[in-house]
């Protein structure tokens, strides 16, 4: 067991965990934040998508002795005017169904859109690929995207 | 498997329960709600510590909330929002002022088995007449206190109008209708559509917010106090159980506190027992993992040790190939097909399937002396209850079960197995246990989708008219999951897409064959439509080619002249998903509508440019007409897309149209899954497939880039749409397919290396 200080979503908290732990388990059994997902434990699906240091990364297959001080945004955290408008494009377009897999979809919606701020439909099809939503709530994914892409009107 | 429904229950058991209540127990939550208004003859709210209960599905508090309850499970459908939406309407409330609560598992809220499509066609009337019958209430309050005729008074938007102008809100007349007798049937008038506010309109779902900003609440998300993580290992074959194992090293990872095995239900296994095996119980999710991948486990073999399901399958096709046994028969097929010019033949593959909802099951669970307590994502509170309770050996009333949000479930979540294994670890280890299933866990021991052979024959006279069908359907049946004697399909598995065949055939042979369950047998999402829809849609595709008919116009012919079909008549196996074929006719009008609703709307028949092409095909299931038209576009590497679909469907009102688009939306994708890359394969009794890189599902770049979803207007009863889109979209996309390439496609996941 170690101890590490880390900042999640502009806060500093400190946990013990085994360094092997990944950082979804951290945040979810430590931190009680359980807006991140479980999916698949091996980066296959995107469920448990946060970002480090504005990065997507998936913390299933993220060991928390990797992270050191880079910073960790979850779902829970939107303090940043990007998030919201993703949040309010997912809200207007209504696109969850069972809503298991849109923490994981939002977060990767947002680091696309602070790197690109006018996807494609193929800069989209490469950024979210990695995230399965099993309902299938594509189709209004995409079109919450490029919502948000036009700061929220379309 | 699926209970047998009683529309009436629910509304029975309201009637008796139909309490008038007062209590002091919401005070907390209802402080701070005060509505002020300078317009004095309106009262809108009374005292806050009043709780009117006229049923156990409203409460209005004196402030003026409304609490309704959502008695079924949310797993992305939109159920926990339209049932109460169908409330609230009748009732007149304001749905911005509506709060909905998530009913345990109790037979007293009636069916909770959110399974088989059937939710909204079971309560729509029911939910309608207790919305009527408290707004009844209401005015006849209103109508007291004023002294007039309660002819006079109108629920309007939570509040009650005398004709005069004056009103009184909801709030206020909470604590003057406790007293009020509960009317009687007779006496309700149910509103008309044109007054609807919120039925066949667009309301989002209720849980929309919490779901964006992550704070919506799934099976492991429950806060259970002191709570330790539990996983398992399980047989890779289902049924038999351990032969040694050695937790040793198990129990020396930090943080791992026992390791224990629990007993194994043998082969069948039913649908509802734990499989048995070997359980880690720890202070973390990552000990509880890290315990279970260092276990040593000699496993037990059983009845299934040597089941290779891809020679299963090719044993299958040969018998499918042999005449079987008659489910349903008409006219001669053998000799109208010795008089056929011509002949269309076709054999068709579905390999099994996982359901994979992206929430992988678990459960949470507390037992402590002789209670239990579980919250969990299960899809039938009551038989999650009934299953608990036999495998502690405990009453019913000595289990509760708390519903979750399912992150998704498409049947997966109807079988309580898994909150039966978090009673029995929670009993076994004094703790209060969450347990996860592992995605592995959750592929290599699914109760899995049918794996299917079938074989069609199709006879064309020379008059270039259809006069002969053959069907032949072999796959092992659900109730062999739980029984060995049942070998053969059931009768509602042969009417999801066999038996229930529309077209106006003369001959007609639809026949089945042994195939015994040999590992779980589960129902995944449309079920028997699957395959069959898949098999049907395809063929019809060849035999308008073969007749020269446009596909659009070949299916329309088929069907002949409009009429309701007394499959009764024709099959001592129909079964009309539980309800009367009177009450729910097979309408071929609604039928052929759906599919010229299609055809004109897509575009049928316009030209498409080389690797492109469009397909056809329609499916009634669940009691829902739909037809689906589909684009792709096939690259030289083979590579599929699909840039558009189409659906029209009839079902009945549009209870909650955003919701019908979205499951239609979705089942265009779930569907794809199915076409294009879902397989499961089992050597040696073991599933070989364990997460998303060998059983692969529709991301992104495979699904529809677009589904637009014509829903017909009508009047008649509504009925569902969780099931309804998946089955036509398989075929109308083959069919597409071969206008692209010139490729037919019989198995599944379709290939075009």
């Amino acid at each position: 067991m170690a101890t590490y200080q880390l900042i999640v979503n502009n806060q500093a908290v400190e946990v013990d965990a085994q360094p092997d732990t990944p950082l979804l388990w951290v945040l979810r059994d430590n931190l009680q934040m359980t807006g991140t997902k479980y999916g698949c434990g091996k980066a296959l699906c995107g469920a448990c998508t946060v970002h480090l240091d504005g990065s997507p990364v998936r913390s299933c297959s993220t060991p928390i002795s990797t992270v050191g001080d880079k910073k960790i945004t979850t779902i829970e955290g939107y303090s940043e005017p990007v998030v919201h408008r993703v949040q309010e494009a997912w809200i207007a377009e209504d696109v969850p169904q069972c809503g298991y897999c849109q923490s994981g979809q939002i977060m990767s919606a947002i680091a696309l859109l602070e790197q690109n701020p006018s996807p494609t439909d193929d800069d989209i099809d490469q950024a979210m690929a990695g995230n399965i939503c099993r309902c299938g709530t594509y189709v209004r994914i995409r079109r919450a995207i490029k919502r948000a892409a036009k700061g929220g009107n379309q | 498997m699926k209970e047998q429904q009683d529309k009436s229950t629910v509304f029975k058991v309201n009637r008796r329960d139909f309490l008038k209540t007062g209590t002091l127990g919401m005070t907390g939550l209802m402080l701070g709600v005060q509505f002020s208004c300078s317009d004095k003859s309106k009262l809108l709210t009374g005292n806050p510590d009043v709780v009117f209960t006229p049923n156990i599905f409203i409460s209005i508090s004196g402030s003026g909330d409304v609490t309704l309850i959502a008695h079924r499970s949310e797993m992305g459908t939109g159920i926990r929002t339209s049932l109460p939406l169908i409330l609230a309407d009748e009732l007149e409330a304001d749905w911005k002022r509506v709060k909905i609560e998530q009913a345990v598992g109790d037979s007293k809220y009636g069916d909770q088995n959110t399974d088989g499509s059937y939710s909204v066609r079971m309560f729509y009337e029911p939910m309608r007449r207790m919305g009527a019958t408290v707004r009844l209430m209401l005015e006849q309050a209103a109508a007291r206190e004023w002294g007039v005729d309660v002819s006079e008074c109108k629920a309007k938007n939570h509040e009650v109008v005398h004709t005069s102008g004056k009103a009184f809100g909801f709030g206020y007349l909470a604590e003057k209708a406790v007293d009020l007798p509960v009317p009687e049937e007779g006496s309700l008038t149910l509103k008309t559509p044109e007054d609807f506010n919120y039925i066949t309109k667009k309301t989002s779902i209720y849980d929309l917010q919490d779901i964006a900003t992550g704070s919506a609440v799934f099976g492991m998300d429950y806060d259970l106090p002191g709570a330790k993580v539990a996983v398992m290992s399980r047989n890779p074959e289902a049924g038999p159980g351990i032969r040694s194992f050695d937790g040793e090293v198990a129990l020396q990872v930090p943080g791992v506190l026992q390791v224990f095995t629990l007993d194994n239900p043998g082969f069948p296994t039913t649908h509802d027992k734990a499989l048995g095996g070997v359980v880690v119980v720890a202070d973390s999710t990552w000990a509880a993992l890290q315990g279970k991948k260092a276990l040593r486990i000699q496993w037990e073999s059983g009845i299934n040790a040597d089941y290779d399901s891809e020679s299963f399958q090719q044993d299958m096709l040969s018998r499918a190939r042999k005449p079987g046994k008659v489910r349903r028969e008409q006219g001669n097929v053998t000799e109208a097909m010795s008089r056929a010019v011509k002949t269309v033949e076709g054999e068709y593959l579905v390999p099994h399937l996982a359901h994979a909802p992206m929430e992988t099951p678990c459960a949470q669970a507390l037992v402590t002396d002789n209670v239990c307590e579980v919250w969990a994502p299960v899809q039938d509170p009551q038989w999650t209850r009934r299953a608990v309770a036999a495998a502690l050996g405990f009453d019913e009333d000595s289990v509760k079960v708390n519903v979750t949000l399912l992150g998704g479930a498409f049947g997966r979540k109807s079988k309580p197995d898994f909150a039966v294994e978090a009673a029995l670890i929670s009993r076994q280890s004094g703790f209060p246990v969450k347990l996860l299933w592992t995605r592995e866990d959750d592929i290599q021991h699914d109760f899995l989708h049918f794996l299917s052979a079938q074989y069609l024959k199709v006879g064309i006279d020379e008059n270039n008219r259809v006069n002969a069908w053959l069907h032949r359907t072999v796959f092992p049946p659900i109730g062999g999951t739980s029984n060995l004697s049942e070998k053969e399909p059931s009768g509602f598995e042969v009417s999801m897409g066999h038996v229930d065949n529309p077209f106006d055939i003369p001959n007609m042979s639809c026949e089945t064959q042994e195939a015994p369950a040999k590992v779980r047998i589960g129902w995944l999402r449309s079920v028997a439509n699957i395959h069959h829809g898949f098999a049907v849609g395809c063929t019809l595709d060849e035999v308008a080619e073969a007749r020269g008919v446009d596909p659009a116009q070949n299916l329309i012919e088929l069907l002949g002249a409009d009429r309701k079909i007394d499959f009764g008549a024709l099959t001592a196996d129909f079964w009309n998903y539980n309800e009367k074929i009177e009450e729910f006719p097979w309408d071929t009008a609604r039928f052929r509508n759906v599919i010229e609703v299609v055809r004109d709307k897509s575009g049928w028949g316009k030209s498409m440019p080389k690797g492109s092409g469009m397909g056809i095909a329609a499916h009634r299931s669940f009691l829902t007409y739909v037809a689906c038209v589909v684009e792709v576009t096939v690259d030289d590497k083979g590579q599929i897309r699909i840039p558009m679909v189409h659906y029209a469907v009839d079902c009945g009102v549009p209870v909650n149209p955003e919701r019908i688009k979205s499951q239609f939306e979705g089942g265009a994708a779930f569907a794809a899954s199915l076409a294009l890359k879902s397989r499961i394969s089992v050597k040696g009794g073991k599933v070989e497939q364990d997460n998303f890189d060998g059983y692969q599902v529709a991301r992104i770049t495979d699904a529809p880039y677009d589904t637009l979803v014509h829903i017909v207007e009508s009047s008649e009863k509504p009925t569902g749409v969780g099931e309804p889109p998946v089955p036509p979209f398989i075929p109308a996309l083959c069919n597409a397919i071969y206008a692209a390439t010139g490729k037919r496609i019989r198995q599944l996941p379709i290939s075009l290396g």
